[in-house]
């Protein structure tokens, strides 16, 4: 096993941030985080609870870059909820890191980069908007979700799954949005109160609202591209060196030119999109 | 000079005629223009850096994915991504002024030799510019794709031609992708080249097994981070051998004692690449850990360690 770490400056880098010689729009910072929760909420998907400094956590659909034991790169999630010291998670276990991720036992410390990325802007809204999430996409929408509830919107919100088996967070979206949560499965296999919605989130588009949030696989943008009739924003994802836009890893071309996701994304305007090919 | 106690450790070096309060340099690719870093700290603890390799035109680079993890370190093909010499020059460096005192290394890069020159040329006038930094890893469009680096008579004729408009000391970084590497580090040394970095990335390749798929768009891609250190140091050992000016190591640093051992191999300075990228203090801290592994290592002027492995 390689050390990246100087020995004896664990604990400096957090320690920088707090006090920073040059203050600007870059809030990011780097600090340690103690897991307080990390179970199984359905099918290969956790929910982990870390507990640590969120300040520069600002708005929703921002994301994490989580350090592994024994693994070089850092794994971006995004931010599920997030209060002044606590800081939620979901993540779907794909490859060896979240499967790293999910064997962690509360009270480990992990090494966080947080504040990563733009956010959704909250702004926009206006009083119906509208947030259509995809598998794991679903996370980021929650804190996004309750923000708008906050500010006084009547969100309206259609999450997309597999199946049965890959549904999460029904009963938090219900406890801020109420009958206007709708849970879509691609083969029909869950219902409850809001029916049983067989098909894709396209499929159960509600006829009117002010304004759209998005995230999910690209196959669902695309989707949710199409079928929208306002404005909205779309948070995407890409392969990351730094996640905080030192590499150039994960640039996209833009109608407003070229953009890291991590850093001038994820989330983008529907009018600045152009898909690739 | 004031007379070192048992604390005071002297860390400073001489690159190229250029002294540097420290021989830690974050690689070119992995710092940006070094104003995003500035947010995070003062980068002027730093002894330079080099800036994201820039050409002539601006540059969108590679399709995406462009990264892929690797054990102990990842492969990239961003491509060169960088918004052209011109954008640099009205854009980049002032912002940098505003955050960096210190002579800053520029990383040029280009398809020709004339890309080369020019680019040289327009940057020659910047004031912050202190080094140059020629990037020879680049495909020779006009000899046949044949990287620039690999062959010695190109790689002579970028430096000369970049030696020629510039009054600034003139490094070639230099690819690992050769037989024999001291072979081109001689030639740039003949064409006028005032120090040798290297390494650049291994070119390097991994494949998904689950979408039978490379997992980089473009196929293969640069290797770096802590799996080439041994790589690099054997290669910045041969060539510091082999040359008579400044030798500039990188490849997988990511400590202060691997700065140590780099310079003990034959490097003048150390540059930090990928190591930047998953730990963005990690410079800092080795800038700040090295005066305490040196004492540890009973070394007080670290320019008595240069090449002692060479001797
Ligand atoms: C901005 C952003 C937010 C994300 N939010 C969430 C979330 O809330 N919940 C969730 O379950 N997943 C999320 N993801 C996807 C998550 O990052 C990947 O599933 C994870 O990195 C896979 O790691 P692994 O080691 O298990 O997989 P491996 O395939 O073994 O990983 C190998 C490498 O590829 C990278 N990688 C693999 N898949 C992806 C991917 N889809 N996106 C980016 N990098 C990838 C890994 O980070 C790693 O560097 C997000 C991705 C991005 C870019
Ligand atoms: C994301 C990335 C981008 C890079 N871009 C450049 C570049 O533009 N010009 C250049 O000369 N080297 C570039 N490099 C190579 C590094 O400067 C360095 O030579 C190499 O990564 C080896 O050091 P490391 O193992 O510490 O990363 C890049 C490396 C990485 C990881
Ligand atoms: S991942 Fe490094 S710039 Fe976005």
């Amino acid at each position: 096993m390689y050390n990246i770490r100087v020995p004896g400056a664990r604990r400096c880098p957090a320690a920088f941030c707090c006090n920073l010689p040059f203050p600007g729009s870059f809030a990011m910072k780097q600090g340690f985080f103690t897991i307080t929760e990390n179970r199984k909420l359905a099918d290969a998907t956790f929910l982990m609870r870390l507990e640590g400094d969120t300040e520069a956590i600002t708005a929703p659909g921002q994301f994490v870059n989580i350090k592994l034991d024994g693994f070089y790169l850092r794994r971006p999630i995004s931010v599920f909820d997030c209060d002044g010291k606590t800081l939620s998670i979901i993540y779907k276990v794909v490859g060896r890191g979240t499967d790293a991720l999910s064997k962690t036992e509360p009270g480990k410390e992990l090494d966080l980069l947080t504040g990563l990325g733009n956010g959704y802007d909250i702004g926009a809204a206006g009083k119906r908007p509208l947030l259509i999430g995809g598998g794991v996409g679903v996370p980021p929408l929650y804190w996004l979700c309750k923000k708008l509830a906050a500010q006084g919107a009547m969100p309206q919100v259609v999450l997309g799954f597999n199946s049965a088996k890959d549904v999460f967070a029904v009963a938090e979206f219900r406890a801020v949005a109420g009958p206007d949560v709708k849970i879509v499965t691609v083969d029909g296999s869950y219902s409850d109160i809001g029916g049983c919605n067989k098909g894709f989130v396209t499929d159960f588009l509600p006829a009117s609202y002010t304004y759209f949030y998005t995230c999910g696989p690209e196959p669902m943008l695309r989707a949710v591209y199409k079928a929208t009739s306002t404005e909205g924003e779309f948070s995407f994802e890409e392969r990351m060196g730094c996640g905080f836009g030192a590499c150039m890893g994960c640039s996209c071309k833009t109608v407003t030119g070229y953009k890291r996701i991590c850093k001038d994304g994820p989330v983008l305007k529907k009018e600045e999109i152009l898909w690739k090919n | 000079m004031e007379k070192l106690t048992e604390t005071q450790v002297n860390t400073s070096v001489n690159l190229c005629g250029i002294r540097i309060d420290n021989p830690v340099i974050p690689a070119s690719g992995t710092f940006g223009y070094g104003y995003e870093f500035a947010k995070l700290y003062d980068i002027n603890e730093l002894g330079t850096f080099s800036f994201k390799g820039t050409t002539l035109e601006p540059r969108f680079g590679n399709p995406t994915p462009r990264i892929a993890e690797c054990t102990a370190g990842m492969i990239n093909s961003v491509g060169l991504q960088n918004p052209g010499v011109h954008a640099v020059i009205n854009t980049e460096l002032p912002e940098l002024r505003k955050v960096f005192h210190k002579p800053v290394m520029a990383n040029i890069s280009g398809f020709s030799v004339e890309e080369y020159a020019k680019t040289a040329e327009l940057l020659n006038g910047e004031e912050q510019i202190g080094w140059f930094e020629v990037n020879i890893s680049c495909p020779n469009v006009h000899g046949g794709g044949m990287s620039f680096g690999t062959d010695p008579k190109a790689a002579a004729s970028v430096i000369d031609a970049v030696k020629r408009v510039t009054t600034k000391p003139v490094l070639a970084k230099l690819s690992p992708n050769v037989t024999d590497v001291t072979l081109i580090a001689r030639a740039c040394e003949a064409a006028g080249a005032d120090g040798i970095s290297l390494i650049n990335t291994l070119l390097g390749m991994r494949f998904d097994v689950r979408r039978r798929k490379p997992v980089i768009a473009n196929t293969m891609g640069g290797f770096s981070g802590p799996a080439i250190f041994p790589v690099a140091l054997r290669m910045v050992y041969q060539t510091a051998n082999a040359v008579n000016v400044p030798v500039v190591g990188m490849g997988g640093v990511s400590s202060a004692e691997d700065v140590i051992e780099m310079m003990m191999c034959g490097a003048t300075a150390v540059e930090t690449g990928a190591v930047n990228l998953v730990d963005p203090y990690a410079s800092l801290n080795i800038v700040r850990e090295l005066p305490v592994k040196m004492r540890e290592l009973g070394i007080s002027d670290i320019k008595n360690i240069i090449g002692i492995a060479n001797k």
